[in-house]
């Protein structure tokens, strides 16, 4: 089988949040990307930078399929900060072990940006071998190593707030830093801060399932192909918000509405930022369906690469 | 494999120095340092190893923003930072929020508790005291764990119905996010907090279906969480006796009752020296002697606090500043709140206490200051306190008004500054908030983690993790799995 964009919208997005993705976790679909890479679940890796762990968080909000079959049966999380059983030195080192042990046949997700001044200083993440690891250490031994780096949310995929502008750290992006030490590992970006559960999970389900049909570097090529020139898979990233926004007839008669908590007109005129962020919360919506950002109180646009500062004064009209 | 950083020689009467990095199963990053003498902790140092610089990343913004960009401080309490942040901009921009918009914002607030107290105890301290299936995440673990079933055989089918909890559990968090998402917009990350109150108004269905979700969390509450806390408590007796630290503790009161911000749920007060006294704010300062920041800026109130990162300080080592109260190492959190409100306990909690401990309790105090300042108590003071706010929680239901106006529009002014004090679920926190040309001209954050996991004061006076940590024993130097279950019982 051979993933075309189209099967990827279809199996991604539904009106009713979760409902595309739960249908990747059919059984059929779990037998087939188990075995990818390695003949058992893939391992992944989860590095926390300069970030604030809400993506983690968000993950854990995934409903269909539940996070607990993403965690048993889709992937083995070999190292995650804030839900592994072991911690310290040997946590870290098992880390290392298995990115060699898995060589170009594990996933590097990466939370948080890397902040790069005073030699990475900023962001210690445990020692192993008796040596201090900083982020910017752990991303130069693991990142040549893995399969795909995930950046996972806006601080990874663009530097999001730890990288506005005040930073006195040197934080940035997964990409620029890779260009800055010249890693060639490719990189999918899921932004958002932070990024709606399916965003994560169904991008990895495709890119396993992609990899499963057409190998490593042939899969990892059709899951490209799906990006958009921001890094981000177009399926879930690739409409703007004010174009399909419920608003969208108020914004062109002109209807605003007066105050945050007015439910009446477009909320361009207390700051809604939809027209500059492409991303699909007006159908998937939050939190398995409850609300989404414009329908409560504004979008910021921080699925996009100059979040925050090109999307403030977050409540002033565009 | 050797189980952790260490130097020096093992063995009795021996000392030997741990290292703990990273101490996981927390938000951020944390190192422990710990000397171990005679199979004890005595000496301890935490080194909080993540800077990002959220002050000066704030100056000359709209005073609007900061609201948005401080929840990205914690994914776990984004709402707790964004309640402080609109406090403090409410107080700044002269803004006086409306009844319902008050009651809107505990509602809001008081879902992220439920979940974040669920979330503490289950997916990150469980790990502690039950045993997980034999699949990464939840191994590789110490091989000398001292798990619920090491301590006692008979109690296989506990820890079963445990690790089940954990999986439910995370479908009950997830149900209160949408408890926060039904009037915050989504989370983490929530857009209804607002300046001026929040920014939607509650409508029936809405109150509705925020109550259906509440019933399954209270009853998740009632028939999981806490009879669980103290089954495992009950077989953990030795661990109500360690980890007292300096037995000091503050609070600045949290969920009003009133317009007027006079009556809290959680009371604001200061606790030292067995002893009482009233909040104040006056009172409060940062020390940065052992932070990597300029020693120019040391021991500051927070009104006049600067953020002058200094990476390579000598004699430094963490990013978290030490605040104190009058000089005094305070601990915040669900002990200090419940130690300084001093509620009813839970009837489950005072059967339990009766039953297994043969005590007498009937309000939190009567648990008696050993019990209550240590490694267990610090989990009932959560589970009791989560206990405690189911009623709040189902009479702000009661009170909110479907339809009436939540949100006043503030008005920025050209200067003015402000305090917002609330309390994350995990402990005191303040926002300031300077206001000079209209734009942010100062923002500080002295949050529930740099009052907790602060390294030594200017006196050279512990701070209050590494104080609880003395004493904790550590019998087996290979596996000391008693470091971190004290530092995670704070929720740091
Ligand atoms: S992208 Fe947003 S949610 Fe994710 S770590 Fe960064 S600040 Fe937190
Ligand atoms: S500006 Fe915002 S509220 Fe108005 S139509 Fe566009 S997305 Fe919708």
């Amino acid at each position: 089988m051979s993933l075309s964009r189209r099967d990827f919208v279809k199996m991604c997005t539904g009106t009713v949040a979760g409902m595309g993705i739960s249908q990747m976790f059919h059984p059929s679909v779990c037998e087939a990307i188990s075995g990818t890479l390695n003949g058992s679940r893939p391992p992944v890796l989860w590095l926390q930078g300069s970030g604030c762990t809400g993506c983690s968080v968000s993950l854990l909000n995934a409903v269909n399929p539940h996070i607990k079959q993403v965690l048993l049966d889709v992937i083995s999380l070999e190292f995650h900060p804030t839900v592994m059983a072991w911690e310290g030195e040997p946590a870290m080192e098992h880390m290392f072990k298995i990115a060699d042990e898995y060589k170009g046949g594990f996933f590097l997700a990466v939370e948080g940006s890397i902040p790069v001044a005073e030699d990475g200083k900023f962001c210690v993440i445990g020692e192993a071998h008796h040596k201090e690891i900083t982020m910017v250490d752990a991303m130069k031994e693991l990142a040549p190593k893995a399969a795909a780096v995930l950046a996972l949310g806006t601080c990874a995929a663009y530097g999001g707030i730890p990288a506005a502008e005040g930073s006195e750290t040197g934080a940035m992006s997964v990409k620029a830093f890779f260009e800055q030490e010249g890693i060639s590992t490719p990189v999918v970006n899921i932004p958002g801060c932070p990024p709606h559960p399916d965003w994560i999970v169904g991008t990895v389900v495709v890119a396993l399932e992609a990899i499963k049909t057409h190998g490593l570097a042939a899969g990892l090529g059709e899951v490209v192909k799906l990006l958009d020139d921001q890094g981000r898979p177009t399926p879930f990233f690739g409409e703007n918000i004010h174009d399909n926004c419920p608003y969208l007839p108020d914004f062109e008669a002109d209807k605003m509405c007066e105050t945050l908590s007015q439910k009446d007109g477009c909320r361009m005129s207390v700051g809604c930022k939809g027209p500059n962020a492409m991303a699909d919360c007006f159908k998937r919506k939050w939190n398995n369906g409850i609300n989404w950002c414009v329908q409560n109180a504004v979008c910021i646009g921080c699925v996009e690469p100059d979040f925050p500062d090109g999307q403030s004064p977050f409540y002033e009209s565009l | 494999m050797s189980s952790c950083a260490r130097k020096g020689a093992a063995g009795h009467g021996k000392t030997a120095h741990i290292a703990i990095d990273p101490v996981t199963r927390i938000e951020g990053h944390l190192k422990a340092e710990v000397t171990v003498e005679g199979g004890k902790v005595v000496d301890a140092k935490l080194s909080g190893g993540m800077y990002r610089g959220f002050e000066t990343i704030l100056r000359g913004r709209d005073p609007r923003d900061s609201s948005q960009i401080v929840q990205r401080i914690c994914g776990v309490c984004p709402t707790a930072h964004a309640t402080a942040s609109v406090m403090a901009q409410d107080a700044a921009m002269g803004t006086k929020v409306t009844t319902n918009g008050r009651i809107t914002r505990n509602l809001i607030l008081g879902a992220n508790y439920l979940q974040s107290h669920i979330l503490h105890f289950y997916h990150l301290a469980a790990q502690d005291f039950v045993q997980g299936p034999d699949s990464a995440p939840f191994v590789p673990r110490y091989k000398n764990s001292d798990l619920l079933t090491d301590r006692n055989k008979g109690l296989a089918a506990i820890n079963a119905a445990a690790v089940d909890q954990y999986v439910e559990a995370l479908d009950v968090r997830q149900i209160c996010h949408e408890m926060v998402a039904m009037f915050g917009g989504k989370m983490p990350h929530a857009q209804g907090l607002v300046a001026g109150g929040a920014s939607e108004i509650p409508t029936k269905d809405r109150i509705l279906e925020y109550a259906a979700r509440f019933d399954k969390v209270k009853e998740f509450v009632l028939n999981k969480y806490l009879p669980v806390v103290y089954t495992v408590g009950s077989q953990y007796k030795d661990l109500f006796a360690v980890g007292q630290g300096h037995r000091a503790c503050i609070a600045y009161g949290v969920f009003p009752l009133n317009d007027e911000m006079t009556k809290f749920m959680m009371k604001p007060g200061v606790y030292y020296g067995g002893k009482d006294h009233e909040l104040d704010p006056s009172k409060i300062h940062e020390d940065v002697k052992y932070s990597w920041f300029d020693d120019s800026t040391t021991g500051l109130h927070y009104s006049k606090g600067q953020t002058k990162v200094s990476p390579h300080k000598e004699g430094a080592y963490s990013f978290v500043k030490a605040p104190r109260y009058n000089g005094v190492a305070c601990e915040v959190g669900p002990l200090a709140r419940m130690w300084i409100e001093n509620p009813p306990l839970s009837p489950i909690g005072q059967k339990a206490l009766k039953e297994h401990f043969g005590l007498d309790a009937k309000n939190f105090r009567d648990l008696g200051e050993d019990a209550a300042f240590s490694l267990m108590g610090r989990h009932v003071a959560r589970a009791e306190e989560t206990w405690y706010m189911l009623s709040f929680v189902e009479s702000w239901l009661k009170e909110v008004k479907p339809g009436e106006e939540t949100y006043v529009k503030p008005e920025i002014p050209a200067s003015g500054e402000g305090t917002g004090f609330t309390e994350a679920p995990r402990g005191a926190l303040l926002h300031f908030l300077k206001i000079e040309d209209s734009k942010i001209d100062n923002y500080q954050v002295v949050s529930a983690t740099l009052w907790n996991c602060n390294p030594r004061d200017d006196k050279g006076q512990r701070g209050p993790v590494e104080e609880a940590l003395i004493g904790i024993p550590v019998p087996d130097i290979e596996n000391p799995v008693n470091v971190a279950r004290l530092i995670r019982a704070f929720d740091p």
